[in-house]
């Protein structure tokens, strides 16, 4: 078979390409519709899971420094550990419905203030025990707890009631929130035996692996889970995460055979790999995103007309093309893309415009001295780069802009969320009201553009407990307008999330949700025959 | 007592006073860096209630100097606690990836010390000749590579493009010896490749140095063969610099490969270092200097005596 027909047949088996375009395309090759509809057939057969064997995922984003624990996980290693051997309640599907784990229904009081999750029924533990609605109650009594470091706590302090009837778990909040369900998705909630409070880093959930090995910042092996509810995950018989911090050792390793899967893959070698043979390069549009943060109490930028300036002399496209390689999307100044639901995509985009830059920089008054933008390495992959590219467009538009470098060390102590302008990024949220609630509403810890606005506040509220859709999308529209013309971020970009598979992987799927298909590329996979 | 008891028996207790001033400036150096545990720990989502609570649960709000002799009293007695960012216990942890790093230590030094005294006497004995030239340019175009960019050739031609070996150095407990060798062999490639010019450039040379001597004249006189006299009258005087530098060298196998281990994604102590003190994880970075230190003193002691006893002049001092 012609290579172009076989990657023309990958396409359509992963979904990329309807029956009908596969078709048509393989005839421009010489094959005829019968022949070309039953090698679909056959290919997509041949994507049936196959079960057994060893998986193997390279990643980048694991210390010797990680804890089983999954309250405290909070990089990509033990994220996609906790995704692994632990079961949330729910999970986000690909398509963003929710996907029931270890609850199995869902129902809320119509003022979306008292929420019902059902448990499931014969959920074993990997340590024998069955899951019971008290396990349930103490892990989200347990991340609840001021004095937990859970990062899961921010999402469940909202929570005032946690009981268990039964079998069924009744949530009581202080607030109205329609998103409840998405929240509970959340990767550090992993129910774990007596709600983890004994010994959280045990590394016993409930998941379709069990812990077998733990080398934190080496290796992590696990094995299936005999008596998993779900027989529809959980292929392989044994996993691996295999902590391979090197960029080019990951390639090599995937390349060697030695992986079956990679997660970061640098923009700047793409192009050199999708050549390559036996392998693919797999990229999902997600909701991360990198930003420049300018603090809207603080000189210069509590001025709107020079934040507007400074928004307008950033050449998005620009970026996207050269700092992610073209692997991502350009951003529209506010945290939300269509990864999201309520996306309202009528809001027009801002592009680089150097002359409106420069009126709106005159009409600000500032004074001429040179606007200083901290950044450092570790902000975001390319971040200084970025930085300079920023520079160039802006002093294009007369604006006097200098990039200040930062150490790697320290940033996020010493210069995020202080100094006045510098370059950060965030990794999305399942829902809008997550992202604003965590970072833009006035009150908010991690408000690093010190947005305050009380409108703004009053309007998040109001949609965060509203269960009509049109009225729903209409106030996300709104605050999405306000923070893009009124806010101190500068978003020029959303990042893929960029992988790359080896051809001996099936059951490859794109998930916005997270990297590695949201941490579960190892339960959903499978190793071909 | 014997005058070599007594050198070894003064050094180990300058060994331990060194290693004393050693764990002041470790601590007091961490401490001095921006951030601490809690900060490093929880990065960008750290507030200022969780940054609280993680501070007092690893004690950091205690005096400085009341958590320094708590420390020196737990490691006086034996005990190197738990590490403040994970809580697993730090001998456990740091003694498998030690082992480690020693696994991969001895067998990089087992072919690369006989290797590199081997085509030191070669390259003296046919010095300014061909044999010699084709030492020194290979050993010396192998030593000026960095090792990463030696680590990503070596892996690039003989596991992506051959698939000769395993890419991964990844070896984990319940592992054989065979399985384990046939794991390293890339590192150990790199590595020897990186010390051998250093080794062999000094035998040559001490070697070349004893040569200019009279008593090597006269062995010529009395008919000796040229590597006869190199090997029974040459080297044995050469000893004492060879060894010196050897024993730089093997200290450099276990303290400085964390180049190679990134490379080569080998679980040894570089990395397992790199990572905490990124995370500012005081007990578990004290713990790795001490033995580093420890091996930096241990195995200059040991190049002291080894060149005293191959030296007649030192070992019957007058």
């Amino acid at each position: 078979m012609s290579s172009e027909l076989n990657h023309l047949l990958k396409q359509a088996v992963a979904g990329r390409m309807n029956r009908r375009d596969f078709v048509g395309r393989a005839g421009a090759l010489g094959v005829s519709a019968a022949v070309a509809g039953t090698m679909l057939t056959t290919a997509a057969r041949a994507d049936e899971p196959v079960k057994g064997g060893l998986l193997r995922a390279g990643m980048q984003g694991g210390e010797s420094t990680n804890t089983l624990d999954p309250a405290l996980a909070a990089s990509e290693v033990p994220y996609v550990v906790s995704m692994t051997y632990g079961d949330m309640l729910v999970d986000v599907s690909p398509s963003n419905e929710i996907d029931y784990r270890v609850a199995e229904e869902i129902s809320s009081s119509p003022d979306a203030k008292v929420w019902k999750f059902k448990i499931r029924q014969g959920v074993e533990f990997h340590n024998g025990k069955t899951l019971t609605i008290d396990d349930v109650v103490a892990t989200l009594k347990r991340h609840t707890d001021e004095k937990s470091q859970s990062g899961a706590l921010g999402i469940v302090k909202g929570i005032t009631e946690i009981k268990g009837e039964g079998d069924m778990l009744t949530l009581t909040l202080a607030d109205a929130n329609a998103d409840l369900p998405f929240l509970m998705a959340d990767y550090h909630l992993v129910m774990q035996p007596g709600g983890g409070v004994d010994s959280p880093a045990d590394g016993i959930g409930s998941g379709a692996y069990k812990v077998t090995s733990f080398e934190p910042g080496v290796r992590i092996a696990f094995e299936k889970h005999a008596n998993y509810w779900d027989s529809s995950v959980g292929h392989a018989d044994q996993v691996e995460i295999i902590v391979i911090n090197d960029n080019t050792a990951r390639t090599a390793a995937l390349q060697s055979g030695q992986i079956n899967m990679m997660n970061r893959v640098d923009p700047k070698i793409i192009s050199l790999l999708n050549g390559a043979p036996g392998l693919s390069v797999q990229s999902a549009a997600g909701r991360g995103h990198y930003v420049f943060i300018m603090e809207c109490t603080k000189a210069p930028f509590d001025n709107n007309d020079l934040r507007m300036a400074m928004k307008l002399a950033i050449n998005r496209k620009e970026m996207v093309d050269k700092i992610l390689g073209g692997y991502g999307s350009v951003g529209n100044d506010f945290p939300i893309n269509s990864a999201y639901p309520f996306f309202d995509e009528t809001i027009p985009q801002r592009e680089y415009d150097a002359a409106a830059a420069a009126e709106f920089y005159k009409k600000s008054g500032h004074d001429g001295s040179p606007i200083i933008l901290q950044v450092a390495e570790g902000a975001f992959p390319g971040a200084v780069e970025a930085a300079q590219l920023f520079q160039q467009s802006a002093n294009a538009a007369g604006i006097p802009l200098e990039i200040k470098r930062e150490p790697d060390d320290g940033y996020w102590t010493n210069v995020w969320n202080v100094a006045p302008f510098c370059a950060s990024y965030w990794g999305g949220r399942p829902v809008q009201d997550q992202m604003y609630s965590t970072a833009y509403l006035s009150t908010a810890d991690w408000n690093d553009t010190k947005f305050i606005d009380p409108k703004f506040d009053a309007t998040l509220i109001a949609a965060r407990g509203e269960l009509d859709p049109v009225k729903r999308k209409a106030m996300y529209s709104e605050l999405a307008n306000n923070v893009r013309d009124n806010g101190g971020l500068i978003l020029p970009m959303f990042n893929d999330f960029v992988e790359i598979v080896a051809d001996s992987l099936g059951g490859w799927l794109q998930d916005p949700n997270g990297e590695l298909m949201n941490g579960k590329a190892l339960v959903k996979c499978w190793l071909k025959a | 007592m014997h005058p070599i008891l007594k050198l070894v028996a003064q050094r180990l207790a300058l060994g331990l006073l060194l290693l004393w001033a050693v764990s002041l400036l470790i601590f007091f150096g961490v401490e001095a860096l921006p951030g601490d545990a809690a900060q490093a720990m929880l990065g960008q989502s750290a507030t200022p209630v969780a940054l609280a609570n993680l501070r007092e649960q690893m004690g950091l709000n205690d005096p400085l100097v009341g958590r320094y002799l708590h420390w020196l009293g737990g490691f006086l007695t034996g005990d190197l606690g738990k590490a403040m960012t994970n809580g697993q216990d730090i001998a456990k942890s740091i003694g498998q990836r030690l082992g480690n790093t020693m696994f991969l230590a001895f067998w990089a030094a087992i072919i690369s010390v006989p290797l590199a005294i081997t085509l030191g006497l070669l390259a003296a004995r046919y010095n300014g000749r061909w044999p010699d030239r084709l030492i020194s340019g290979v050993t010396l175009a192998t030593i000026s590579l960095p090792e990463f960019v030696a680590g990503y050739l070596v892996l690039y031609v003989l596991a992506v493009k051959l698939h000769l070996f395993p890419s991964m150095a990844m070896i984990f407990p319940g592992m054989g010896v065979f399985e384990r060798l046939h794991a390293i062999i890339l590192p150990v490639i790199v590595l020897v490749m990186v010390v051998l010019a250093h080794m062999m450039r000094m035998t040559r040379a001490a070697i070349l140095n004893v040569m200019q001597s009279a008593y090597i004249e006269t062995a010529e006189l009395k008919g000796l063969g040229p590597l006869a006299v190199i090997w029974r009258h040459a080297f044995p005087n050469a000893i004492a610099p060879v060894v010196n530098v050897v024993m730089l060298n093997l200290a450099y196998l276990v303290v400085g490969v964390v180049v190679v281990e990134v490379v080569f994604v080998y679980p040894g102590m570089g990395q397992f270092l790199v990572d905490h003190v990124t995370k500012r994880d005081l007990p578990v970075v004290q713990a790795c200097g001490m033995i580093f230190a420890a091996v930096y003193i241990v195995l200059n002691i040991l190049a002291d005596v080894i060149s005293i006893l191959a030296n007649p002049r030192l070992r019957h001092p007058k």
